[in-house]
């Protein structure tokens, strides 16, 4: 019989933890495919930030450290400066970079440092149980905004990636979303992107990934994949934001 | 040389090639320093952070990368670091952190002070920590103390605060800096270097297990149990027939060292302890000399934070005596030698009586 398909070698063989239908299960997966095929996994490093995969160090077969909540491109900063031969790369929940982290990100972005950050936005904190996020989206509810995000009083979706892109250290900023499979395939490419802009020197590179967290949505899994069409791609178009030549 | 100067030629010659800063009087003279010192070592990185909070993360990953490395910055700056310093205590990774106190809180002044005493011995950030904490009180003994740092840091997985302040950081004197590595260390073999040729490798502190977790805890009180044991440092200065014992760390005990010698000069028995490692804090020889010299003086550029330890050490025995100038006021040895002086005959006459 012919294998077709199988774990990633840069996955443990652990049972993931997360809610069914949520989308950190998806990238994971990517993740580690792309590390696998690029054959980076024995020279990278990944800085976790704190959200619902801060437990990421069970899955990634990597050399993984916890940054606290919001400095995973700092602690990946110093560690890219220390082994600059090596791959290294966060893994943030949007509350994490976006919010509690922006200063970090915004700054090792503007600074070009050589690292790959993979941005989860999920339009709410999952891990503290869906309190409204920086990119929640107006009017929607949240456990801390309860009559839908009101932007006079709560501001609006914060569009980090394109902020991001406006600074010269960045070199590849793309959105993708894991809602169905076209999705999730060029989530994949985006990925491998941003890995060769680090490998090539280039600059700072994000993916930003619409993931869907069904849990705090209250929603199923398949309602959360159409939201992500009909309603978060409306604000947060997918494409590529800013590409340098690398 | 100057103390920042020595302080920053110390990190290097001990090998450390990585710093990360943001500027804050009076500390500012130790980035530029490592700034010009670390574009001439070979692989040397100095880098301006955006905020102390993003610089002691800077850290924390150079750390994990298994590279020596240093953050300075004074008081308000260290209350920013303090959630990265209780990350490494429990992710068990060396750094060292230098602390030039000024006077507070809030914003404070930028004269140099003590009173960060409680903030550094204390674990200073969220949980059951330590850290080890050093006091030199001159130029040589901060060039002594930052090279020490940099091996117990090492030696116990642990970070460690030099703690000097504005006084010590801008005094000029003469000076030998320690060459390198002298003491042999464990291997480091949790670092972050890539998964090649052997399983990946976690950096965490983070479980969902309370038992794990309790571990864990006891497991650092074990290692900071051996610290207690092993790395007690102190100065004891004329202590043999003393009547009084002042006890002071930094630079009131070099001001309590001038008032010491003039109180001498007319014959009034006074001796000194002074701690090096605040914490581990030297408790037996306290427990020792209250066997024989009644009186203990607590002098501290602060309202009085030492003076904790310095009275748990005694556990009721004795009598302690007090005088702080919090806030950034150095206070001349002149001073200081009138109030011990005053001290000193009042008990006299009590034990007189
Ligand atoms: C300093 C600090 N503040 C707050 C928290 C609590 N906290 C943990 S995760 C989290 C937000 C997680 O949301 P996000 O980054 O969007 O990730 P998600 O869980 O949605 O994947 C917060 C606020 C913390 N761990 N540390
Ligand atoms: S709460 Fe949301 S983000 Fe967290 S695991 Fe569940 S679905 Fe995923």
């Amino acid at each position: 019989m012919k294998k077709i398909n199988s774990r990633p070698a840069s996955l443990k063989e652990a049972p993931f933890h997360y809610c069914p239908g949520c989308g950190h299960s998806i990238v994971h997966r990517l993740v580690a495919e792309v590390i696998d095929e690029m054959k980076l996994r024995e020279k990278s490093i990944c800085s976790l930030g704190v959200g619902c995969a801060v437990v990421a160090y069970k899955y990634f077969d990597v050399d993984t450290v916890e940054a606290p909540h919001g400095r995973a491109a700092a602690v990946a900063t110093g560690i890219k400066r220390v082994r600059p031969e090596n791959i290294v790369f966060t893994y943030q929940g949007d509350g994490d970079l976006a919010a509690i982290g922006t200063a970090e990100t915004l700054h090792a972005a503007n600074r070009g440092e050589l690292i790959t950050v993979i941005f989860i936005n999920n339009a709410v904190y999952g891990m503290t149980g869906g309190q409204m996020a920086p990119t929640s989206l107006v009017g929607q509810k949240t456990t801390t905004s309860p009559a839908g995000r009101n932007p006079l009083k709560e501001g609006y979706p914060l569009k980090f990636s394109e902020v991001l892109a406006l600074l010269g250290g960045s070199s590849y900023l793309e959105r993708v979303a894991v809602n169905n499979p076209a999705n999730i395939r060029k989530a994949k490419k985006a990925i491998a992107k941003a890995f060769q802009h680090q490998k090539k020197k280039s600059g700072f590179s994000v993916v930003e990934i619409l993931s869907p967290c069904p849990t705090n949505w209250r929603m199923s899994s398949v309602e959360s994949c159409r939201w992500i069409d009909e309603v978060m791609t409306k604000v947060y178009p997918l494409g590529v934001i800013k590409e340098k030549k690398c | 040389m100057s103390g920042t100067s020595t302080i920053g030629e110390a990190a290097i010659q001990a090998g450390c090639k990585y710093y990360f800063g943001y500027p804050i009087t009076p500390q500012n003279a130790l980035p530029e320093y490592m700034a010009q010192r670390l574009s001439e070592v070979p692989g040397g990185v100095f880098l301006q952070a955006e905020s102390e909070i993003a610089a002691i993360n800077m850290l924390l990953g150079a750390s994990v990368a298994g590279a020596r490395a240093m953050t300075s910055s004074s008081s308000p700056g260290i209350s920013l670091k303090q959630e990265g310093i209780s990350y490494m205590a429990g992710q068990e990774l060396p750094a060292v952190i230098v602390n030039v106190m000024r006077g507070g809180p809030g914003l404070g002044t930028i004269y140099p002070a003590q009173s960060d005493y409680f903030q550094s011995t204390r674990g200073g950030g969220h949980g059951d920590y330590r850290t080890v904490v050093l006091a030199p009180d001159s130029v040589q003994e901060l060039a002594d103390m930052t090279a020490l740092a940099f091996d117990l840091a090492d030696n116990y997985r642990t970070p460690v605060i030099v703690l000097a302040d504005g006084v010590l950081a801008q005094m000029m004197e003469p000076v030998r800096i320690p060459s390198r590595k002298r003491k042999k260390l464990p291997a480091k073999n949790y670092i972050l270097t890539g998964a090649k040729g052997r399983p990946s490798r976690i950096i965490h502190s983070f479980t969902m297990d309370p038992k794990e977790q309790e571990d864990h805890n006891w497991k650092l009180v074990r290692k900071y149990k051996q610290i207690e044991q092993r790395e007690v440092r102190y100065e004891s200065f004329l202590l043999e027939d003393a009547e009084m014992v002042v006890v002071a760390y930094g630079t009131a005990a070099r001001i309590a060292k001038g008032a010491i010698k003039r109180l001498r000069k007319e014959n009034l028995k006074v001796g000194m302890i002074r701690p090096i490692t605040l914490w581990p804090f030297p408790t037996k020889i306290i427990q020792e000399t209250v066997k024989y010299i009644h009186d203990f003086f607590v002098f501290e550029m602060s309202a009085g934070q030492m003076i904790e330890d310095v009275r748990l050490s005694l556990e009721g025995k004795g009598r302690i005596h007090f005088y702080g100038r919090p806030g950034g006021v150095i206070p001349a040895p002149v001073e200081l030698y009138r109030i011990i002086s005053r001290h000193y005959y009042q008990s006299k006459r009590k034990k007189g009586r």
